[in-house]
């Protein structure tokens, strides 16, 4: 009687579909690719993956890319804590224009800054150092984190502080000890969000990076263009980037809503 | 306007798998009389919201039929049994008006519009709600969205019964008593059958004709306030209602009296001696007083109440609390204490044994 | 929640402030600075006014893709919110299940974006992609490397793909906030399917509703990556969206002026954007 399970269904096929084609090339070979279509991989193969393990350009990418998001997940969650915290309890001169501005950073096309963060992470001598593209991250992740944590903080009522003031604390020891561990599920949120953000941007990753800190993203575009037709690597790595997220995915369901709705639902 | 009647109601929640199925509300043979003023009291979690869900048709009962007018409804959907149904949170549909909220069940129903019209005029009337009626019903305040979801289940001139879930669990105290009375009232203007659930005894006996007492899935108790009172049947209701609750203190029986702390008391009715299971005496601490002999007692607490003082004693392991006028003394060495015999009351395996007054 | 003024606050703010200004001012300067003026190098600058806004302006170039891009916004608008909702009307509200499709639904949401292009270029291979393969086995001509239309359906779909769980996973999250005595009272009311959702369900979500659409609206104004991934604007110039373009003309043709002059229109609008999109949020806030 209840056919209401059917949509969610053909959703999720729909959504899986791409992920089956992307997994099954990678495990295919290149002449069983080019050689046509197959719904399984008649000559069932590793090589892909052993030479993603094995060659450094190919490896580097993924350590470069965790690198710089890590740094920037650190930095972004970490200066955002007690900015979010005086948003979300304070009022002081500008605060409302302030919390839009960095919204629209949030919202900013990276399009646009592409060419100017270059000229700019060049002068400062940062071209191609995971310091540049953690720093150039934080153009939207740090108000993301923000956002974020405000809308998290704001469900936490203030009597907890005025207590915690009361009893003496001071108001890093406050912070530190008593508040910081109190939205502990909303920092996991923000740096999952972070994370996430800082993983999948690819524009300003390429454009600041050339060599030494050059992002899977970018390795595998140049694979794509240059090095004509290895679909099976390209699928391989590609697949390999979906890891990361589905590993952390499950500990923030019923926040992905939250998180993506900027701490406002 | 009907007769509701339970006929061998049971009815467990779907658990988990590999938990075992645990009844909610454990058999229930009851019923309501139009046209009565019913509350249904019971601590959190006794199964009396099941029970009004199951009134209602919003849950269908695991086992057993209910009828109304001797008609099973059992398997009917719940806009057919025609039941108005307030719950503890108010709900008002956010985006329509007063008027537009009060005449959505009607609209439902398609009614000609200009009968809805005179309904919700005449409702609106009633609940004093007439000012407000093109005014946004999310902008009311909890005690005025609470009339709007009476006044729905009001507007319906077929209603059955209307029930109430705590209804006024969100609203301020001083209009508690305004909203109650208001109830009463409307109960006397239109003798619809209303069933009131509370945990608040206070509640319950002010609103209620009839109070039926839940404990652990079961009716334990239905009676006036009176009865409950004094004749409370089953250890609960002694110990749920009145305040402080009637003391409860295991004893034996020895030639059809109860005996306690080796004192054969005299109580107003004779038992059977060969009663088996666990065997107690009930006394209501009003029914407690301090005597020249009788059980050798310790006092621990002493509470004033103003007009009374509850006084809490212990003999041996059993704690009995005893509620005396203000002036009364209080003996200061080896006090003792004795219970009146006419409200002493016998239970077995928790339920009074009714041999009737001796 | 009621706030006390701290003038002292701005101390908590200031390390956020200073990182993102970095980030944000210095290269908003440049592109003020290159959109006034000529250069042709060596820091040797002519002062230009507005003539790159007017010929950025009158360009058919800009127009052509300002048109693809509101094009392709009101398509996947169209396509993803009714569809987010339903699946989100449809979705189990408890039980097992629902870890299940909250996970597999978010899975798309996570994958870096070059990586949804290329996964969809290879899905829509013509002779070898699953898409594309079982298109043409079927009898449809499909081509999206050669068929603008092809193309177009391609991308749109891909971006229903990868974008309609947010809408779902927003919404979903309005509607379990929803108490069961709302749907009780419905019930008891006689009120039908549709009124139910018209007049409780969708009230209740349209807060959340709102976020999503702009947020939806705002990103997908900005996508560059994956369309770029997957067809790098082609056939032709048929899906060249306004990222794609600026960052043609700005590191493709190097024409600075123009570029930067685009970008700061582009900009504008993003804000104007933004803007109703937190007074939107802070007018719900306030209720």
């Amino acid at each position: 009687m209840n056919k209401k399970w059917i949509l969610p269904t053909l959703y999720i096929l729909f959504l899986m579909l791409p992920i089956y084609g992307l997994l099954t090339m990678s495990f295919k070979t290149t002449n069983e690719i080019l050689g046509g279509f197959s719904f399984f991989p008649q000559q069932f193969t590793l090589a892909n993956y052993t030479k993603i393990f094995t060659d450094p350009t190919w490896y580097n990418g993924y350590i470069n890319s965790l690198i710089y998001v890590v740094i920037n997940t650190v930095i972004s969650v970490s200066v955002a804590l007690p900015a979010a915290y005086a948003f979300s309890r304070y009022r002081f001169l500008g605060d409302k224009h302030l919390f839009f501005w960095l919204l629209t950073n949030r919202m900013a096309p990276p399009a646009v800054f592409a060419l100017p963060f270059f000229q700019l992470y060049s002068a400062i001598e940062l071209f191609d150092t995971h310091f540049a593209v953690a720093l150039a991250h934080c153009l939207f992740n740090i108000p993301l984190a923000v956002w974020i944590l405000e809308g998290f903080m704001s469900g936490i009522p203030k009597e907890l502080d005025e207590t915690a003031y009361l009893d003496g604390y001071s108001f890093w020891r406050f912070f530190l000890r008593i508040f910081v561990p109190t939205i502990a599920a909303g920092i996991g949120v923000a740096a999952f969000f972070c994370f996430m953000y800082s993983w999948v941007e690819l524009l300003l990753a390429k454009t600041l990076t050339s060599v030494d800190a050059k992002p899977i993203a970018a390795t595998m575009t140049r694979t794509a263009s240059t090095s004509g037709y290895e679909l099976g690597l390209l699928a391989a790595a590609g697949s390999l980037t979906i890891i990361p997220g589905a590993i952390v995915i499950y500990f923030v369901r019923n926040y992905i809503a939250k998180g993506f709705a900027l701490g406002r639902v | 306007m009907s007769r509701i009647e339970f006929k061998d109601v049971r009815h467990a929640y779907p658990q988990p798998a590999g938990q075992p199925q645990e009844y909610a509300l454990k058999e229930v043979n009851q019923v309501w009389e139009n046209g009565g003023a019913y509350a249904l009291l019971g601590p959190s979690g006794c199964g009396k919201t099941t029970l009004l869900n199951i009134i209602s048709g919003l849950l269908t009962p695991s086992e057993g039929s209910i009828l109304f007018n001797h008609d099973d409804v059992t398997r009917l959907p719940t806009a057919e049994r025609h039941i108005a149904q307030v719950f503890q949170f108010p709900v008002v549909y956010d985006t329509m008006t007063v008027f537009d909220n009060l005449a959505f069940p009607l609209r439902n129903r398609h009614m000609p519009e200009a009968r809805v019209k005179e309904r919700v005029t005449e409702i609106a009337e009633m609940l004093d709600l007439s000012g407000r009626l093109h005014q946004r019903a999310a902008g009311l305040t909890a005690d005025g969205k609470q009339k709007i979801s009476l006044g729905r289940g009001l507007v319906r001139e077929d209603v059955n019964a209307i029930l109430f879930d705590e209804p006024l669990t969100v609203i301020d105290p001083h209009l508690k008593w305004q909203l109650r009375s208001k109830l009463k009232e409307l109960h006397q203007q239109l003798g619809v059958t209303m069933i009131y659930v509370t945990h608040d005894q206070v509640e319950a006996l002010t609103f209620a004709d009839k109070v039926v007492v839940m404990h652990d899935g079961t009716v334990v108790q239905v009676g006036t306030p009176v009865e409950l009172f004094s004749r409370p049947s089953h250890t609960f209701v002694g110990y749920f209602i009145g305040s402080p609750g009637m003391n409860v203190l295991p004893c034996s029986i020895e030639n059809g009296h109860p005996v306690f702390a080796n004192n054969l008391l005299s109580s107003g009715y004779r038992a059977d001696t060969d009663l088996s299971g666990k065997l107690e005496i009930g006394i209501r601490p009003e029914f407690v007083s301090f005597s020249d002999d009788g059980i050798p007692v310790a006092i621990e607490k002493i509470e004033d109440l103003g007009r009374y003082q509850v006084v809490t004693v212990r003999h041996e392991s059993e704690q009995i609390k005893m509620l005396i006028s203000e002036d009364e003394p209080i003996p200061a060495e080896s006090p003792m204490i004795s219970f009146d015999p006419d409200n002493l009351r016998i239970y077995c395996d928790d339920w009074a044994v009714e041999t009737g007054d001796a | 929640m009621r706030k006390s003024t701290n003038q002292k606050a701005w101390w908590l703010v200031a390390p956020v402030l200073l990182l993102v200004a970095f980030n944000a001012f210095i290269p908003l300067m440049t592109v003020v600075n290159y959109s006034l003026q000529e250069t042709f190098g060596d820091n040797v600058f002519f002062w230009e006014g507005v003539t790159w806004f007017e010929q950025v302006l009158r360009s058919e170039r800009f127009h052509a893709s300002l048109l693809r891009q509101l094009l392709f916004t009101s398509m996947i608008l169209a396509i993803e919110v009714p569809l987010g909702i339903a699946v989100a009307l449809s979705m189990p509200r408890k039980g097992p299940w629902v870890s299940v499709c909250l996970v597999l639904m978010a899975l798309p949401l996570l994958i870096p974006w070059n990586v949804v292009g290329a996964m969809w270029n290879i899905f829509a291979l013509p002779d070898i992609g699953l898409l594309g393969y079982s298109l043409n086995s079927m009898g449809f001509d499909y081509n999206f490397t050669q068929q603008p239309v092809s193309a177009w359906m391609t991308t749109v779909v891909m971006d229903v793909w990868h974008w309609t769980s947010l809408i779902v996973l927003l919404c979903y999250a309005g509607l379990c906030s929803i108490p069961d005595a709302y749907y009780q009272a419905a019930r008891i009311d006689g009120a039908t399917g549709w009124a139910v959702f018209r007049y409780i369900q969708l009230p209740k979500m349209k807060r959340v509703l709102t976020i999503a659409i702009l947020l939806r609206f705002m990103d997908s104004f900005m996508i560059y990556t994956e369309p770029f991934v997957l067809t790098g604007g082609g056939p032709g110039n048929t899906t060249t969206f306004l990222s794609i373009d600026l960052v043609k003309i700005a590191l493709g043709q190097f024409d600075l002026g123009p570029a930067a002059a685009m970008s700061l229109i582009y900009f504008l609008v993003v804000l104007l954007i933004c803007w109703v999109f937190y007074t939107l949020m802070m007018r719900n806030e306030a209720q």
